[in-house]
């Protein structure tokens, strides 16, 4: 754990205890179980939205604390230890970051107090297919008018189903897969020709696809540049990965708690099954495991908070390292506990599946790992 | 960060001391002997000895040599944020400090737990010596049927009186042929339980009753020893610690070992040879977008560039919350398990970029670069092996931080 001062502390005391009491892992079983639409509870997101954690990174002008990456990142942490559903990644970081990344005065003005107390929700829509790639925006945006009028669809928007408006990432030139010629749009879910669709999950989490007929916005939804788009969804993303890092972070911790708690308690042999070295050896390396991706996680939300110039690297390395380390830990917290870490009455399956969705989301390994790679020059 | 680092270091004077190490550098550092490592077996070649000399002299002066230690016992008393302002001061003009290599095991290990067990006078009498660079010390653990399993050691030492009579054999003491003083671990007590009846006792090599046969490992090259023990004499002044209490003193002389092995990659090689993804680039070329032209090879390097970038953020983040003052600990067996992966997974990396020019031994077919790349490679084995293994790590983690039952029967 990074040094926390004391008001990073107190929060992150604060998202424990109120995740454990208000918001475990049995609501979202409950949650899964009654498939709402949106994927969440809207009173746990009031209630967040009531301790403060939508306006975090927001400047107090607009309504927030301005306390910062690495505080966000202990609410998130906490969070994903117990699967705790709620638009709170999507919009109180990733939408917020796009504003205040890339949004002029008036925007700023006008969507971030409401992104802060919660009337308002908004949420990246950047695939089209089935794998991360920013560059292959085809949805187009087409001047028209004083406006713009998309036309496409997008899939797998995290919190799709819970937004209230979007940041449609859109081409307004060059080929897909081209980096040049990409905009950032800021369009209503109500917008005429919106139309939006849950996708059903292994992992239960709100994913939706949303398709764009021939919808008209005005100039004042460009977000950020014309045409040069790129660098700014590149900075969203980033936050946005090194938030799912975070969360990943917490995931991962619960599962290698679990797995631990196993090995004390579950009796083979005439002994428990951690006194087996073939078991032991792997918890030890699992712990060591975190501990070098918690380093990794922690340096990404530092490196956003003091404005560093190696954010996408540091990102992507969080990403990355988190991304192998939930996919060994959720693996094993399975084949540890045996033939019960099958059942679907146990939470340990819960885990396992959302795993493999984070790891995924905004880019998996491989796709980190290539950039990293670019990065580095070679 | 940056920051508040900065705040600190003009509140503690750290600017000041910093000009202070410049000008001194300035005025004794030969600058012949920039990126010099200093050869194990003392000094340096013949073209370097006289300088290196007089540096390492300049620096026992200061008490720099062990800056970290009381300047009563040869250091220079100095703090965390100094001790490492002097190391960056030092790397700025390619200055290496060879008194840790010059003493042995003295620096790393038999000194600072002097300063933990020894008596005033035990301090006076070894620790300067150590800190000169001028007095060398080996460290006697492991025997032949005594490994990992350090406790069941053998060699005996009776009690005669105003001193100890030691018989037995030790095996892997690394430089006891080059080595003034040993730290031997001995059995003082056969009757009680095997980690109750051990002793640590502090010997000097050259006597009648210590002998040492050099023993050649894979790299070819031959640093240490098997030693034997035929009534050697150690005197009862050189007990560090209490009598029977020797594996108290043991275990923490391995966490300053373990501590001072968790950095990764070898001293130096980043410099000579530049950074790992430059040689591959070098060797293997590059496509047309100026990938690394072997993409399996490239994902891998990426793995470990990753690793290692984890270790390093690890190794800044155990400091930070430790506020500047690492402890020698738990986080120990996990840093050198990272470090020695690191390290070992660089050579694999950079042997197999080197291609046919990575495996040779000597000759003019290879530069010294790629002959040194094999050597440091075989020698990288080791480091998964003593200090305590990679498994005797695992097994610490599992029981010390996980708090999981031992695996092995007690014996
Ligand atoms: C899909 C499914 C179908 C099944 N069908 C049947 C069936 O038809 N009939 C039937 O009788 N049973 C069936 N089983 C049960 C199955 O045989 C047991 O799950 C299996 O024997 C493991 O036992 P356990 O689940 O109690 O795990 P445990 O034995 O408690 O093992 C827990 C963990 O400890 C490890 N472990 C245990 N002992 C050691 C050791 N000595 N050294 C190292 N590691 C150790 C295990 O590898 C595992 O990772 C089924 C199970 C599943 C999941
Ligand atoms: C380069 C080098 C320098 C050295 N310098 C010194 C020195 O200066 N002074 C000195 O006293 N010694 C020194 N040593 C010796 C070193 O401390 C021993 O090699 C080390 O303790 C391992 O003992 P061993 O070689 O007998 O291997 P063993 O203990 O026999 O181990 C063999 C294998 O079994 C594994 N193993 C052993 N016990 C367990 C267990 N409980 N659980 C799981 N796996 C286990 C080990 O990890 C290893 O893989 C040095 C060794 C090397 C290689």
């Amino acid at each position: 754990m990074a040094a926390l001062n004391e008001e990073q502390t107190l929060i992150r005391d604060q998202a424990k205890s109120w995740v454990t009491e208000q918001a475990p892992v049995r609501q979202f079983r409950e949650m899964r179980d009654t498939q709402i639409e949106q994927a969440y509870a809207p009173e746990a997101f009031a209630a967040m939205v009531d301790m403060g954690w939508t306006g975090i990174l927001v400047p107090e002008a607009y309504g927030g604390s301005d306390l910062g990456y690495l505080t966000f990142g202990l609410i998130l942490e906490e969070l994903g230890r117990q699967l705790t559903a709620s638009p709170l990644l999507a919009s109180g970081l990733v939408g917020t970051s796009a504003l205040l990344l890339g949004g002029s005065e008036e925007q700023k003005q006008a969507w971030l107090p409401k992104l802060v107390d919660g009337s308002a929700i908004l949420t990246l829509a950047v695939d089209e297919g089935p794998r991360h790639a920013p560059t292959k925006a085809a949805l187009t945006a087409v001047k028209s008018g004083g406006g713009f009028v998309l036309d496409g669809s997008k899939t797998m928007v995290l919190e799709g189903m819970a937004a209230t408006f979007f940041v449609v990432v859109a081409r307004t030139g060059g080929e897909a897969g081209s980096d040049d010629g990409l905009s950032l749009f800021l369009v209503p879910a109500e917008a005429k020709g919106v139309s939006r669709s849950t996708r059903s999950t292994a992992d239960s989490r709100g994913y939706a696809d949303v398709t764009f007929a021939k919808v008209e916005v005005g100039s004042d939804a460009l977000l950020g540049k014309l045409d040069a788009g790129y660098p700014l969804l590149d900075a969203i993303l980033d936050r946005g990965r090194a938030g799912l890092a975070a969360e990943m972070l917490g995931t991962a911790s619960q599962a290698f708690d679990m797995t631990l708690e196993y090995l004390k308690t579950r009796k083979q042999f005439g002994r428990v099954i951690g006194s087996f070295q073939a078991l032991g050896h792997r918890a030890a390396d699992m712990y060591s495991g975190m501990e070098l991706a918690r380093s990794c996680v922690e340096a990404a939300l530092q490196a956003i908070d003091s404005d560093a110039d190696n954010v996408a690297e540091l990102c992507s390395l969080a990403k990355c390292k988190m991304g192998d380390h939930l996919h060994l830990v959720s693996n094993e917290l399975i084949q540890m506990h045996g033939g019960i870490g099958m059942t679907d009455e146990y939470d340990a399956g819960f885990y396992l599946k959302r795993a493999r969705a984070l790891e995924a989301i905004y880019g998996n390994q491989a796709f980190h790992r290539e950039r990293y790679a670019r990065i580095l020059g070679y | 960060m940056t920051a508040s680092a900065t705040k600190t270091e003009q509140g503690s004077g750290l600017e000041g001391f910093r000009a202070e190490v410049r000008a001194w550098l300035d005025a004794h550092f030969p600058p012949a002997l920039e990126g010099v490592v200093p050869m194990m077996e003392g000094g340096a070649d013949g073209k370097h000895a006289a300088d290196m000399t007089a540096w390492r002299d300049h620096l026992a002066e200061r008490g720099w040599g062990a800056p970290h230690w009381p300047k009563a016992y040869g250091g220079a008393g100095l703090d965390h944020a100094h001790v490492r302002a002097l190391a960056q001061e030092m790397g700025r003009v390619g200055a290496i400090n060879p008194i840790p290599l010059l003493a042995g095991m003295g620096v790393t290990m038999v000194g600072p737990t002097i300063l933990e067990y020894g008596s005033e006078e035990q301090k006076k009498r070894h620790l300067p010596g150590i800190a000169s660079g001028k007095v060398r010390w080996c460290l006697g653990l492991s025997e032949p049927n005594a490994g990992s399993d350090l406790a069941s050691l053998g060699t005996l030492a009776e009690d005669r009186g105003d001193h100890f009579v030691v018989n037995g054999q030790k095996i892997w003491t690394s430089g006891a042929d080059i080595s003034q003083w040993c730290g031997a671990l001995v059995r003082t007590d056969k009757t009680v339980a095997k980690h109750k009846g051990i002793s640590f006792l502090m010997l000097p090599m050259d006597q009648p009753g210590v002998r040492t046969r050099p023993i050649k490992l894979i790299s070819g090259a031959s640093p240490f020893c098997e030693t034997f023990f035929d009534d050697a004499r150690a005197e009862k002044d050189d007990l560090l610690g209490e009598l029977n209490d020797g594996w108290n003193v043991i275990k923490r002389l391995l966490q300053h070992e373990r501590a001072s092995q968790t950095s990764a990659g070898s001293p130096g090689g980043r410099k000579k040879a530049g950074a790992l993804q430059d040689v591959a680039k070098r060797y293997v070329g590059v496509d047309g977008a100026g990938r690394l032209d072997d993409p399996d090879l490239r994902s891998r390097l990426t793995r470990h560039l990753m690793d290692a970038a984890a270790h390093k953020l690890t190794a800044e983040r155990i400091a930070a919350e430790a506020k500047g003052n690492p402890q020698v600990g738990a986080a120990a067996s996990i840093m050198k398990n990272s470090a020695t992966g690191i390290t070992q997974a660089r050579s694999e990396l950079l042997l197999e970029i080197m291609g046919q020019q990575g495996f040779g031994w000597e000759g003019d077919a290879y530069d010294s670069e790629e002959l040194s790349t094999v050597r440091e490679w075989l020698w990288g084995k080791a480091i998964s092996i003593y200090g305590g293994s990679a498994e005797v790590q695992r097994n610490i983690i599992s029981k010390n931080i996980l708090g999981l039952p031992e695996t092995t029967q007690k014996g």
